[in-house]
């Protein structure tokens, strides 16, 4: 990567540009550039995508047919040890997407690129504190993959306790190491999050340049800014959860054991009041990624700005008070339910005026279709089926019937995999070129898609066929009836992946020998500040800040 | 764009602390775990780790205390640190929010099994009297928000004997209250492991136990500093930072000693009597 930066210092038009005066480890360990740390934050996450994608290919491999065949093979034909090291791959996967590949993608490495230029900003309120979130995350990643490889349960290695990590499983059940690891990986990363989260608070609130006022700034710092509120308020949560965790493992404490008084439902409430913040803290920021593309490729302003923006802040409190819909077959009480099933559904309001404003900004617009618009026009059909499924999950009387089925892992994928996967990808061909100086190449960006969207699809709407068959979560084996939609799926992993190597390939032949990208490639509907500076833009951008105080930025 | 910045943001200059920082921060908690599973090495990574993250702290501030001297710290930029600050204690109250959480679940709804028997405090725990040590604890933390208020006032009107006096009071009381919370601790008629009264008891107590130290840390950082000459009327964000943390260790404390102390040993009934 580090040819195509130097690209700008190539560039006459760079004014003031003193990144040949860092050496390698002062530009990329010791960094203190908001840009800098956004590419930092790409190429990790880029790489833990690889590693949690890979985690996923040994699964889909191992469902493909029913018995076990794969996992096998790494336990030398230990069956039971082989059921562990299921646990454990689900485990990995889970935590690596969601804390090292979604979260540093959209919000490490999106919004430190985007936030600051969109607001019109020369970096984050803290630069220095910035790096320490983005090397707490390394730190994070570090610990969870050490803890695949120290013992876990008696004879086996790794923490297999679902991302979850619900006790007893995760105290008695795992009595080695490999969990106290992962407990701490989560700390790290929760700690570099919530420096994070207070970086850009203090960014967006202080920054704007003048004139940018809230009412005037672009969707994708209002997504940001809602984000970092829902992980101020919940991370501290979970840390102080798996801290009790940490204490009844080795201390003897029993926050978590009846034996003691404890109460093991009392973790999984703690866990999901920050759960559930969390997949909004993974949608919000793609939210505002695909306004911002679906409006440049309509060359319309994004339809009803003031209803988008606080859509997301509605989105962003309701998810506070919506977490017990995870816990529906833990027992809680009927009156309990109905509020968590109703609360629920009203979060689909908020989502809704999203969705139809996306559609009603692309309704009469001079419509393109380059490679990021297909990612947001897929973005927008493929969460819409997830948060559909979720509305039917919400219903505390249906998910009896559906919890902890391939159903919800249906669900989830549609928002996840196929949501704020999509919308990683969408920003990432959108700015490509803003970020590197280089055009991406349109066919394989095309192809790249198309591979992904059969793929995805072929993996994951046949789950709900398979959890409607009451296929449950988390097992490594299943009956004969169900091999069918199993085999399909796991070609649509084969699929997604040959998508990827296009993807790799796209980045690389871009990187070597890509066209130079212009400052503004999308034409007039792009009207956000990035496409007002160079491609790369400056090693400081705005040394003289922008004035909108006497024409209004465009949003 | 001239030669240089035309705007008051502070633009920093690349850093090593974050990475030694968090490569600590690695040596400390696989050094721990390591440690509580038995192996002989994990003690000394995880000392290792404790010191490089304390050098850390160390290092990083000593800049951010050399940068606001050299004036970096612009008007906008102390804005910055506020929003900081604050953002952060929110964070620390969603922290003891999961105690409180911890707490309640168990004191409002005692479990009905052996080790509670469906009251709270639970059947065979004598909880701590709250109406002697922790009644003049919440004095001592009242007072010393006084102090510490006594302090800026001095400071904000150029007094510096005063500054040094409200502080060194200030620092004084947090010793005090700290000392009695681990006589108490000693004293307690109750362990930390086996029954969910001293899980809780003990973790959120702990952890707040644990602010007042750091509290006391920052207040003596900024009586040191004192003492050097920094600090003026018009600028010293150092010094309310602390005073605001200081705060909010207080305001945590009254609430456990309303519920944990008060409320969850039934307004002292069920307490052990400390005299006769």
């Amino acid at each position: 990567m580090a040819t195509t930066f130097d690209a700008h210092t190539e560039a006459a038009h760079a004014p003031h540009d003193d990144t040949h005066r860092l050496s390698f480890a002062e530009r990329w360990l010791f960094s203190t550039n908001h840009k800098d740390i956004g590419t930092l934050y790409l190429i990790f996450a880029v790489v833990a995508g690889v590693v949690g994608g890979v985690l996923s290919g040994f699964m889909r491999w191992e469902l493909a047919e029913p018995g076990m065949q794969v996992l096998p093979w790494f336990t030398q034909g230990n069956i039971d040890q082989a059921y562990h090291l299921w646990n454990v791959f689900i485990t990995a996967h889970g935590l690596i997407m969601v804390f090292f590949m979604v979260m540093p993608a959209l919000i490490g490495g999106f919004a430190n690129w985007f936030v600051p230029i969109m607001i019109g900003a020369p970096d984050m309120a803290f630069p220095r504190m910035n790096n320490i979130s983005f090397w707490l995350t390394v730190a994070g990643f570090v610990l969870l993959c050490l803890s695949m490889f120290v013992p876990g349960p008696p004879g086996g290695n790794g923490a297999g306790t679902g991302w979850t990590v619900y006790p007893p499983l995760s105290t008695s059940g795992h009595p080695g190491p490999a969990v106290d690891l992962a407990i701490f990986s989560l700390h790290l990363a929760g700690a570099g999050s919530i420096l994070g989260a207070i970086n850009f608070i203090t960014t967006i609130f202080n920054m704007r340049a003048p004139g940018m006022t809230l009412h005037r700034m672009p969707l994708f710092a209002w997504s940001i800014l809602v984000t970092a509120f829902l992980l101020l308020l919940s991370l501290p949560v979970l840390a102080g959860a798996i801290t009790m965790l940490l204490t009844d493992r080795n201390f003897g404490t029993t926050f978590f054991d009846p034996a003691g008084g404890g109460d093991p439902l009392l973790y999984q409430h703690l866990f999901w009041f920050f759960g559930h913040p969390e997949v909004y803290i993974m949608i919000l920021p793609a939210f505002g990624i695909i306004s911002h593309i679906v409006s440049t490729f309509s060359r319309k302003p994004v339809f009803g700005y003031l209803a988008m923006a606080y859509a997301m802040v509605a989105i962003g409190f309701v998810g506070f008070i919506v977490w017990a819909h995870h816990m529906f077959t833990s027992g809680l009480s009927v009156n309990t339910k109905m509020y968590f099933t109703a609360a629920t559904m009203i979060i689909a309001v908020p989502t809704g005026i999203k969705i139809f404003s996306w559609i009603a900004t692309m309704w009469g617009g001079s419509l393109r279709f380059p490679t990021p618009m297909l990612w947001a026009v897929g973005f927008i059909f493929m969460f819409t089926i997830g948060g559909v499924t979720g509305v039917l999950l919400a219903n505390g009387g249906l998910d009896t019937y559906m919890h902890d089925t391939y159903y919800v892992v249906a669900h989830f994928h549609y928002v996840l995999s196929l949501g704020a996967t999509f919308a990683i990808f969408a920003g990432f061909y959108y700015w490509f070129g803003k970020m590197t100086g280089r055009e991406y190449n349109e066919f394989l960006g095309k192809v790249h898609f198309w591979l992904f969207f059969v793929g995805t699809n072929l993996i994951f709407f046949p789950m709900h066929f398979l959890g409607q068959q009451g296929m449950p979560r988390r097992y490594p084996d299943y009956p004969e009836a169900m091999a069918g939609w199993n085999e399909v799926a796991s070609w649509g992993y084969v699929v997604t992946a040959a998508g990827m190597v296009v993807f790799f390939l796209n980045v690389a032949a871009s990187l070597l020998a890509g066209r130079r990208a212009a400052a503004n490639p999308w034409g007039e509907g792009a009207t956000t500040l990035e496409w007002t500076l160079s491609s790369p833009p400056p090693f400081h951008q705005f040394e003289t800040l922008p004035d909108f105080t006497r024409r209004a930025p465009a949003h | 764009m001239a030669a240089g910045k035309t705007h008051d943001f502070h633009i920093l200059p690349p850093s090593p602390w974050p990475i030694v920082g968090s490569v600590s921060a690695i040596l400390m908690t696989t050094g721990f775990v390591f440690w509580w599973h038995d192996e002989a090495w994990g003690k000394w990574v995880a000392m290792l780790g404790v010191l490089g993250v304390l050098f850390t702290m160390f290092s990083w501030w000593t800049d951010v205390r050399n940068e606001a001297n050299a004036g970096f710290h612009t008007p906008v930029v102390q804005l910055h640190h506020r929003y900081g600050m604050l953002l952060f204690i929110a964070s620390e109250v969603m922290f003891f929010v999961a105690w409180f959480w911890a707490f309640f679940n168990a004191a409002l709804y005692p479990p009905a099994g052996e080790a509670v028997g469906g009251t709270w405090p639970p059947k065979g725990i004598e909880p701590l009297d709250p109406f002697v040590y922790p009644l003049l604890n919440t004095l001592i933390l009242l007072l010393s928000g006084t102090t510490i208020t006594w302090a800026h006032h001095a400071l904000i009107h150029g007094d510096r004997k005063g500054l040094k006096q409200g502080l060194w009071l200030t620092i004084g009381l947090g010793v005090l209250f700290t000392a009695l919370q681990a006589y108490e601790y000693a004293h307690a008629e109750f362990g930390f492991s086996g029954n969910i009264y001293g899980a809780t008891f003990f973790m959120a107590t702990g952890f707040h136990g644990f602010h007042v130290i750091v509290g006391t840390i920052f207040l003596a950082v900024c009586l040191w500093r004192a003492y050097l000459g920094d600090f003026t009327p018009r600028q010293h964000f150092g010094f309310e930072a602390a005073a605001w943390y200081w705060h909010f260790v207080d305001v945590v404390w009254l609430f456990l000693f309303l519920s944990i102390y008060i409320w969850g040993s039934d307004f002292g009934r069920a307490a052990a009597p400390y005299f006769g």
